[in-house]
């Protein structure tokens, strides 16, 4: 049986969750703790915790949000942001994490792969690459969130990280990120078919099709989705937003919501089985 | 009283994430302790033997520690062990890992790496999903296993699995896009899992209470 790994992704800043477009222009959502509780009951086969501000403070401030989660929800859980060296791994290792994402690290010292998974083992280095699509359709690789240039071939990158030894590849298309437009499917079947190890989908989803549609037409591994289920998640507990800092007008006034169809994680895996599509229920 | 209760050592060597392992050992209620002292492991009622990362790494780290002979001696004298995914690999007699090296050979067998293609099929390593865990040979009813449904769904994550020579110490069996390995195993005092019942929510949790309770741990 191969299934398909539905993974929320929670993006933090400081103490709250956010969310951004094209991972910019980040708003306050809420506690992370809420919405990591509510994924977990209601069926993630993983979590994703991305310290977005990581990068340019170069250090990941995750590890007590890890440990709290760790402690009471018994699935993997993936963190990133401003992880650097070694012992940065080390240390959200022993927090409590699973596995680790790296982008900047990885693409300044490619060689951090190849030491961390023979150090760490191969499946716990999961590498980012975020892809800019040029306007000479050519995809570039770009870090901190989308914001800086490298020039690297996003194919020849991918094939790079296989080759280093990564686990697995989180495909990100910032184009489409946060927009609910769906997913850039050349991109992510080009990716998918480069290299031999798991490639994870992340960017653009907007409705359940969205998804039929990727698992379907391409040969992803999992899936990671935020504004899908944050956005159904913040419908289902208006009352119990606990955030103060939250950008509460914005999340009345729900300006961001029309590109949408937001799911639960339970009702977007029942679509994917109707689909004939395997996953963990 | 905590100090009546039996002493279960989770053995560290210095790799990976032992937290969720402890996580789940405090949340059915064994008194566990984290520890790479032999003296522990010598005094330790119960081990269990968790696991991230490279084969050879952590041979290398067992046998820097000093610790391949106890652990050894206390399975042998009839200590109850548990083995979680590169625990379970480090059992048996030898890896392909990044060259061959040898494990703990409590158990006969070799740890073979996934092919990354059938026919002309690709095949995605590392295994890295929720799978199904299916019987084999054994009844589950004595077993950690015992609250668990024919092909309940389970977390992996590896590139190797195990083969043990012989087919009698397979408690389950899982198919990764075609191909049936071993994915848990029970020998008399041991019992392994490839997959991570600390990383399997509530029913990966009820393999830890069965395991303590089966062994009068809790």
């Amino acid at each position: 049986m191969k299934t398909t790994r539905i993974i929320p992704r929670l993006d933090i800043k400081g103490p709250n969750l956010v969310k951004g477009i094209h991972l910019e222009g980040l708003r306050v959502l809420g506690k992370p703790a809420d919405f990591a509780k509510f994924y977990y009951e209601n069926g993630a086969d993983e979590l994703m915790f991305m310290d977005v501000v990581a990068s340019l403070y170069e250090r990941n401030s995750l590890h007590d949000i890890i440990s709290e989660t760790a402690k009471q929800k018994f699935i993997p859980i993936t963190v990133g942001g401003g992880l650097r060296t070694i012992s940065d791994i080390k240390s959200v290792l022993r927090a409590g994490a699973d596995k680790v994402c790296l982008n900047t690290a990885a693409i300044k010292n490619p060689d951090l792969i190849r030491t961390a998974s023979r150090k760490f083992g191969s499946s716990t280095i999961v590498i980012a690459i975020e892809a800019i699509k040029e306007e000479n359709g050519k995809y570039l690789a770009y870090t901190d969130n989308g914001r800086e240039y490298t020039g690297i071939d996003v194919f020849e990158w991918a094939q790079k990280v296989d080759e280093l030894g990564a686990g697995e590849i989180v495909i990100t298309s910032v184009d489409n990120e946060g927009t609910g437009q769906g997913f850039d499917l050349d991109l992510i079947s080009k990716i998918s078919s480069l290299v031999s190890i798991p490639v994870i989908a992340h960017g653009g989803a907007g409705t359940k099709q969205h998804v039929v549609d990727l698992i379907k037409e391409n040969t992803t591994d999992a899936v990671m989705l935020s504004s899908l289920f944050h956005y159904q998640f913040i419908k289902d507990n208006e009352a119990k937003i606990s955030s103060k800092e939250g950008n509460v007008e914005f999340l009345k006034q729900k300006r961001n919501f029309h590109t949408f169809e937001p799911c639960s994680i339970k009702d977007l895996k029942n679509t994917l089985v109707e689909n004939k599509i395997e996953c963990r229920i | 009283m905590k100090e009546d209760k039996k002493k279960v050592v989770i053995i560290d060597y210095q790799l990976g994430n032992l937290y969720s392992v402890k996580q789940a050992c405090d949340t059915v209620g064994m008194n566990v302790v984290v520890s790479s002292e032999k003296e522990d492991i010598l005094t330790a009622d119960a081990l269990i033997l968790p696991g991230v990362g490279a084969f050879i790494e952590a041979m290398n780290n067992l046998e820097k520690l000093d610790l391949i002979d106890v652990i050894k001696r206390k399975v042998n004298s009839g200590s109850p062990l548990f083995g979680v995914c590169l625990g379970l690999q480090l059992l048996f007699t030898k890896s392909e890992e990044f060259g061959s090296g040898n494990g703990l050979d409590l158990i006969h067998g070799t740890i073979k790496k996934f092919p990354v293609k059938i026919d002309e099929r690709k095949i995605k390593v590392p295994h890295i999903t929720w799978n199904q865990v299916c019987k084999f040979n054994n009844s589950w009813g004595e077993t950690p296993l015992r609250e668990l449904k024919n092909s309940e769904f389970m977390y992996f994550i590896h590139s190797y699995y195990v083969h043990p020579d012989n087919d009698s110490c397979i408690l389950t069996n899982t198919n990764y896009d075609g191909i049936d390995f071993c994915s848990s195993v029970i020998q008399n005092n041991i019992f392994a899992t490839q997959f991570h019942p600390e990383k399997s929510a509530d029913k990966g949790i009820s393999i830890y209470k069965n395991w303590a309770l089966i062994n009068n741990l809790i």
